[in-house]
């Protein structure tokens, strides 16, 4: 990943001057505006939040080992589950998806660099203050923010001294991916190599261009949120305040408006990553091309009209429950359309399967289980016994685990090669999928019975009839967070220690298409500094 | 079957042997699906047997999809891998089939949203109800109020749970029964009749939930939210609170106790004369002038803390001269009180957890003049809510007193009347 070193021997012979390449050491990652180098910051960054995430996971699954408290106050549960919530979501999830964007989106669509680099550097840096601020409320007296990544008042505005410190990092996370979304728009809509029109696009791209309209529309949306909330909580407003005139129902209308777009920024990029990855090992175009880009605007679009399936119990009109509910269905349309056509594009094709296509594979299977589960949750009279257990966990940790996280895994195998210019270990890759669909399901199906059976969320404690499964759960959590471990050091392998491993062609797969392929593998400092040529050959879907 | 070879009929007799051992399988399944451990409890309620219905029927319809999908994709992933199928096909499309598999989830999608919008219907009609309960969500406990009748009492978690459930408490939650699922006072509702419940909260959002009832709804303060529930069973019913309320939202039990209509007034006459109803609502209906007639209740859950008051005539409606309490006999009440409205914050040690909840050890409040420490329980300060509605005189007296001597506080006992004293002030 960390592969961007100066080539100057690429092959290039350019009026322009080429002398310098960047800077050496600490300053190079500091100053830098190339969006390969700006896409391995990324990616670490991301890696880094995911195993905080991942060991704040680790001490709710040890508290919940049983019934009673063993470990932990309450409070310090509450600001656990509420800060892996918000570590996964913004800095684990996002900041991946933004990395790969930042180094395939370019290269996918034959641009030179993201549109705008100064602005693509200023987007990353914020983020490494951003969680320093947030993470560093576990170390203020009265401890870390504690009321859910929801933030719902009034219980968040009793959150204490890390309160203003919560807001402003969420500012910070917004105006980091406001940059970057509106990065990629600029740059696929005006960057792309001539010939490249936007129904021949890789999917990756056009994945990562809804995603980022999306977030254009909804990160403002949020800080317009939590500022409301900072100025009930210090500046005497009374917007969410039901004694003041407010509404704190309000609140959560305003927050599921983003929250619910949010939930597909988490997974878009994974379909495009899918969409990519199953036709290379399958040896076949995508099928349904056309539709797949369809059915991604019509997932967005919908995004945006289905909040209140969040709400169902809060007391909305009987009209209102109705159209959220119909609304919230009509997504299994476009998303049922998306997986029938990566089955149908396996169907008949030539399959082998390398590590990327076996996490394509599981992605497919586990996330339509977290679908699956999303379709009974749509139905509102049944989400009345669904709402706020444990079945809501485990169908948002079907489609973030197996879904956006083993996407992000699966296009990290997939391009490693082109990144690093070596293979990674085909054997640990093997090793470390088996381990993680094993274990993940493991961790989270169980969780579905006893949500089923009556446990509550974000609870510290349980009754004891709740303990078989809960014990499951936690030994599948500790085993898959010890086997991503695997996967670090196959990647740092690939990254640091790589002298002596077989180099990877240009074209890595056999079964590759897309002009990422074009360029030598490690990919040069600077790719496509000519607008590389368009050809069929390059668009199998397209034609 | 004569013109079959055996092997071909062996083969035939073991598919349909197969298919009838999946039959009774399934069988069985469904059979136990009810009230099974790992799925939804079918309730007790009509409402409660429609959402079951509901959720096993979308349930299936998930797994038939399931199945047929992905055993394509299983059967593609096996006879089309490289060494099966070395050479791929080249089709990417396919309008027919693409508009095919786009119309059929919507029939499917249809078949699931008309009985699910019937069910909805049926769960917002809360009209023509027999009796009306509002339930009040508190950081963290539950009122009940049995609207127009005069009665209502607080439920919190039971005390043998509460103790358990403190951080290295040494109590295993396996000998408690019903660990985190039992209160100290039931909500008593007749079997048969329509309740109606109106749900609210006093601080932040909570959520009221009985599975078995298919009952849901969160308590937002500010809002009444409306929901009904028409138990068919006497049995007790639990369940607890769903929207997260801060540090002790897993401790807030909720437990429904349905008896027959008799036994139901029986309770309701009690408590119209027990209840010394601390709550000003119920304190200024006629129900306490009742209060003579009290009598120990029959049903043991009914021996609600509002009900416990009625001894002293110490009711802030019933300004009549409060009796003096012995030290012995306020620090025993005090106790019980601080353990279950004061501990969570405050801890049962006294030493509070800085800088949110202060520590009561050496704390100026309780060493300083009485009408301070009475005052700030009676209206609270920061984030430390009012509890002059929750407690009666005699409570807020006994805590007061507990906390004054206790920890290596020495500062003297407090006395109702100078609760009385000092509310409304």
């Amino acid at each position: 990943m960390a592969e961007a070193h100066a080539h100057d021997d690429h092959g290039h012979d350019h009026s322009h001057d080429h002398a310098h390449g960047p800077d050496k050491g600490i300053m190079r990652w500091i100053k830098t505006t190339n969006h390969k180098d700006l896409g391995t910051l990324y990616l670490w960054f991301s890696a880094t939040m995911f195993i905080i995430g991942g060991l704040m996971s680790l001490a709710i699954r040890a508290e919940l080992w049983q019934p009673g408290m063993q470990y932990f106050d309450p409070e310090l549960f509450n600001q656990f589950t509420t800060m892996h919530a918000l570590v996964m979501i913004f800095g684990g999830v996002m900041p991946g998806f933004v990395g790969l964007a930042n180094w395939m989106v370019p290269m996918t669509i034959g641009a030179s660099d993201l549109a705008l680099p100064r602005v693509n550097n200023w987007g990353f840096w914020i983020l490494p203050f951003a969680f320093t601020l947030l993470l560093s409320t576990f170390f203020l007296p009265g401890g870390a923010p504690a009321g859910g990544w929801t933030i719902y008042p009034p219980l968040v505005l009793q959150t204490g001294n890390s309160f203003p410190l919560l807001v402003f990092a969420i500012h910070l996370m917004g105006i980091s991916s406001i940059t970057g979304a509106i990065n990629v728009v600029v740059t696929i809509l005006n960057m792309r190599a001539p010939g490249m029109t936007l129904l021949k696009m890789p999917l990756f791209a056009w994945s990562w261009l809804i995603t980022a309209y999306l977030l254009i529309a909804v990160m403002p949306v949020l800080a317009g949120a939590v500022t409301m909330l900072l100025t009930d909580k210090y500046f005497g407003t009374s917007f969410f305040n039901a004694a003041g005139g407010g509404d704190p129902v309000m609140f959560e209308h305003i927050f599921w408006f983003f929250g619910h777009p949010e939930v597909y920024i988490l997974i878009l990029p994974s379909f495009g990553i899918i969409s990519t990855i199953i036709p290379t090992f399958a040896r076949k175009p995508l099928f349904g091309y056309a539709s797949m880009v369809y059915a991604m605007g019509s997932i967005a679009f919908l995004s945006f009209i289905v909040w209140a399936h969040h709400m169902f119990t809060v007391g909305i009109p009987l009209a209102g429950e109705l159209f959220f509910m119909f609304s919230t269905m009509l997504i299994a349309v476009p998303t049922g359309v998306k997986v029938f056509n990566w089955v149908a594009t396996m169907w008949q094709g030539s399959m082998t399967y390398e590590t990327p296509m076996l996490f394509a594979v599981a992605f497919v299977f586990l996330f339509s289980i977290g679908g699956f589960s999303g379709l009974m949750l749509a139905l509102a009279p049944v989400d009345f016994q669904y709402h706020n257990t444990y079945f809501v966990v485990a169908h948002f940790h079907y489609v973030l685990v197996p879904g956006a996280v083993f996407g992000i895994i699966a296009a990290v195998y997939y391009w490693i090669p082109k990144w690093t210019g070596v293979m990674y270990n085909e054997t640990l890759g093997k090793v470390h999928f088996w381990w993680s669909v094993i274990w993940i399901n493991v961790t989270f199906f169980p969780q579905h019975f006893v949500g089923l059976a009556g446990m509550p969320r974000r609870i510290p404690d349980y009754a004891v009839q709740f303990t078989d499964f809960n014990q499951i759960s936690t030994i599948g959590a500790f085993l898959f967070f010890i086997g991503q471990f695997v996967f670090f050091y196959n990647i740092l392998r690939c990254a640091l220690w790589r002298t002596g491993m077989k180099p990877a062609t240009a074209r890595v797969w056999e079964g590759a298409y897309g002009l990422e392929w074009t360029v030598p593998s490690p990919a040069p400092y600077h790719t496509f500094e000519d607008p590389p040529h368009v050809t069929d050959a390059e668009s199998p879907w397209a034609h | 079957m004569p013109n079959l070879s055996p092997r071909v009929n062996l083969v035939l007799r073991s598919i349909v042997a197969a298919l009838l051992g999946l039959g009774t399988f399934v069988a069985r399944a469904a059979d136990t699906m009810e009230n099974a451990y790992w799925n939804m409890p079918k309730g007790v309620t009509e409402i409660s047997h429609r959402v079951w219905w509901l959720h096993m029927y979308a349930f299936w319809i998930c797994v038939v999809i399931g199945v047929l999908v992905f055993g394509v994709m299983f059967y593609s992933l096996f006879a089309h891998r490289r060494s099966k199928h070395p050479v791929p096909a080249t089709f990417h499309e396919s309008t027919t089939v693409e508009i095919a598999w786009t119309i059929a989830p919507f029939i499917i999608l249809i078949a699931m949203a008309v009985p699910a919008a019937g069910t909805l219907i049926k769960m917002y009609d809360t009209r023509n109800a027999d009796l009306t309960i509002k339930i009040t969500g508190y950081q963290w406990k539950w009122q009940y109020e049995y609207v127009d009748q005069g009665v209502s009492f607080f439920s919190t978690l039971e005390s043998k749970a509460n103790a358990a459930r403190q951080l290295h408490s040494g109590i295993d939650p396996k000998t408690v029964p019903n660990y985190l699922h039992d209160a100290d006072n039931y909500l008593i509702l007749p079997v048969g009749k329509k309740v109606r419940f109106l749900l609210t909260s006093d601080d932040v959002i909570h959520g009221w939930w009985v599975p078995d009832l298919a009952v849901k709804k969160d308590a937002i303060p500010g809002y009444i939210n409306e929901m009904w529930a028409k138990i068919d069973e006497p049995g007790t019913y639990r369940g607890q609170c769903t929207v997260l309320c801060g540090r002790d939202h897993g401790f807030m039990p909720i437990v429904v106790k349905a008896v027959s209509e008799p036994e139901y007034e029986q309770w309701l006459a009690q408590q119209k004369g027990a209840n010394a109803a601390p709550a000003p609502a119920a304190a200024a209906t006629p129900a306490a002038t009742e209060v003579a007639g009290a009598e120990p209740a029959p049903i043991p859950a009914a021996s609600a803390p509002a009900a416990a008051p009625a001894a002293d005539a110490a009711k802030p409606a019933a300004a009549a001269a409060p009796a003096k309490l012995g030290h012995d006999e306020l620090v025993k009440n005090g106790e019980k009180i601080y353990a279950s409205t004061c501990a969570a914050c405050h801890q049962a040690t006294g030493q509070g957890m800085k800088p949110a909840f202060p520590a009561l050890v050496g704390s100026a409040v309780v060493a300083g003049p009485v009408d301070g420490h009475i005052t700030q329980i009676l209206k609270g300060k920061n984030a430390m809510p009012p509890f002059g509605p929750q407690l009666s005189d005699a409570d807020v007296a006994a805590v007061a007193t507990y906390e004054r001597n206790s920890w290596g506080n020495h500062s003297g006992d407090v006395q109702p009347a100078q609760v009385a004293a000092l509310r409304g002030k």
